[in-house]
């Protein structure tokens, strides 16, 4: 298992300074919440976990990212490689034109895997692991666009950690979700810790306070506290911070 | 900007809360009259407020678990609605302790005590140290004010001390009148009632510090002592 570590980073979007100074360590088989207003450059910071960042032109990286001690920012990392260790869940789900199974077998399949009965045992193990089979078990060929958008989100996740990435990565996993597709993809969340390393981006307050272990606000650019979940929600040490999650902002 | 709906809704809590606070004050202070003045009429009309006590109570347990239900409270104002419903269920039994002083003087007292077996009991220095404590927490409360909270516990200090006093100096009588042991142990009664009052006062400011400060002083008698 891993974990992350961040160290002095900087980043720049042409002139605008979106994150500053930001040093922070995450620890491995834990879930970590960041929380702030939009525009405050969690997801920004989130983003540059499996450099989803370097496809935005004119911007700049100062600092470093380390996962499991490598800095994932050096010359030689490929980034195709940091993107299989680290998976990544969006806020919309985003399942592609195909079919159930093909969803979950594809990312095997770009990174050159053959072995149908290998890409077949992952796939049943990656959406047992979603907490999806059950509800999909006999319609593996179906498109995946006729699954609900809570059942989708669990595919996003399937699809994922099908790769065996070490890192999961959430923007917002469950903001167009209702709430018991909601409930189920938090279930899923304190399932997945026992195995990988969480980092979820929410607006969701009591989302953060339930799923998360340790919870980060950051406000313009700043890391302004970042300790665990139940002491930024009773006694933060920070006014910001307190009046950020008592909704008292601005 | 404007109010925020929570705050709207902490402010109807909050006046609840006042409202307790206004008629246990008068419990408090009425059960002094009844008892010092041995005024059985002084004393019937404690009794029948308790009923008001009792109900408000239980509207405002109900105000807190729906201010919870309804707006999901953090940090702040979580504290204050988890300290709401301890300091209101404290004013409540201090109200019942009221009403136990009433019943005495309607049931068991025959006279008013002697002055200056009173005097040596320190009952009247008692009650007022017992009504200052109730006092500086309604204070600290509304003021937000945890400084004046924590001066509550050196008072519980001396109410506790006079109790302890007050149980040699009861033995000794009934060693004295031994014929009269069920109006002492009566008395004592009283006396005990005042401790236990002392004690909530006491319960109420550690909860005011904890809404406030977020410090927990229940049973953390050194954390107290350095204040």
């Amino acid at each position: 298992m891993y974990n992350i570590e961040t160290k002095d980073v900087n980043f720049y979007y042409g002139d605008f300074h979106a994150l500053k100074n930001i040093t922070m360590s995450i620890e491995p088989n834990s879930v970590t919440a960041f929380i702030g207003p939009s525009g405050c450059g969690k997801s920004t910071f989130l983003r540059l976990f499996n450099r989803m960042n370097d496809l935005i032109p004119d911007t700049k990286l100062e600092g470093k990212v380390l996962i499991g001690g490598k800095d994932i920012y050096k010359k030689d990392i490929l980034v195709d490689q940091l993107r299989k260790q680290v998976g990544m869940v969006f806020q919309k789900p985003n399942p592609f034109p195909k079919s159930i199974f093909e969803n979950v077998a594809y990312g095997l399949r770009v990174n050159g895997e053959k072995n149908n009965k290998l890409i077949e045992e992952r796939v049943v193990e990656s959406l047992k692991g979603a907490a999806l089979w059950e509800e999909v078990k006999d319609k593996l060929k179906k498109s995946a666009f006729e699954l609900s958008g809570g059942q989708q989100q669990r595919l996003c996740i399937a699809r994922a950690l099908a790769i065996e990435p070490t890192v999961i990565l959430m923007d917002e996993p469950a903001s167009a979700l209702d709430p018991i597709s909601t409930l189920k993809i938090e279930e899923l969340i304190f399932e997945l810790k026992k195995d990988y390393t969480i980092v979820i981006v929410t607006h969701n307050m009591q989302q953060a306070a339930r799923v998360s272990d340790m919870t980060a606000f950051f406000y313009l650019g700043e890391l302004i506290e970042y300790d665990n979940t139940s002491k930024i929600f009773t006694n933060p040490s920070k006014e910001a911070t307190q009046n950020y999650v008592t909704g008292r902002f601005g | 900007m404007a109010a925020l709906h929570i705050d709207t809704e902490l402010y109807k809590l909050k006046n609840s809360l006042q409202e307790m606070w206004v008629i246990v004050d008068k419990q408090l202070t009425k059960s002094q009259v009844a008892f010092l003045d041995y005024d059985k009429g002084v004393a019937r009309e404690v009794i029948s407020r308790e009923k008001m006590v009792n109900a408000l109570e239980l509207k405002i347990d109900s105000e807190c678990e729906n201010f919870i239900a309804r707006n999901n409270p953090v940090a702040i104002d979580l504290r204050l609605a988890l300290a709401y419903i301890k300091i209101n269920n404290n004013l409540e039994r201090i109200g019942d302790f009221a009403e136990g002083i009433a019943l005495f003087v309607l049931n068991n007292m025959s006279e008013k005590l002697p002055n200056d077996f009173a005097k040596k009991l320190r009952i009247e220095e008692m009650f007022n140290e017992v009504q200052d404590m109730f006092t500086l927490a309604k204070e600290a409360l509304h003021d937000e004010n945890s400084d004046k909270a924590e001066k509550i516990f050196g008072i519980d200090n001396l109410v506790d001390e006079i109790n302890h006093a007050a149980i040699r100096i009861i033995a000794d009588e009934i060693k004295l009148h031994p014929e009269k042991i069920e109006e002492y142990l009566y008395l004592h009664a009283v006396i005990r009632k005042l401790e236990r009052m002392g004690d909530r006062c006491n319960n109420i400011a550690e909860e005011i510090v904890f809404y406030l400060d977020a410090k927990i002083l229940k049973h953390n008698t050194e954390e107290k002592l350095k204040l």
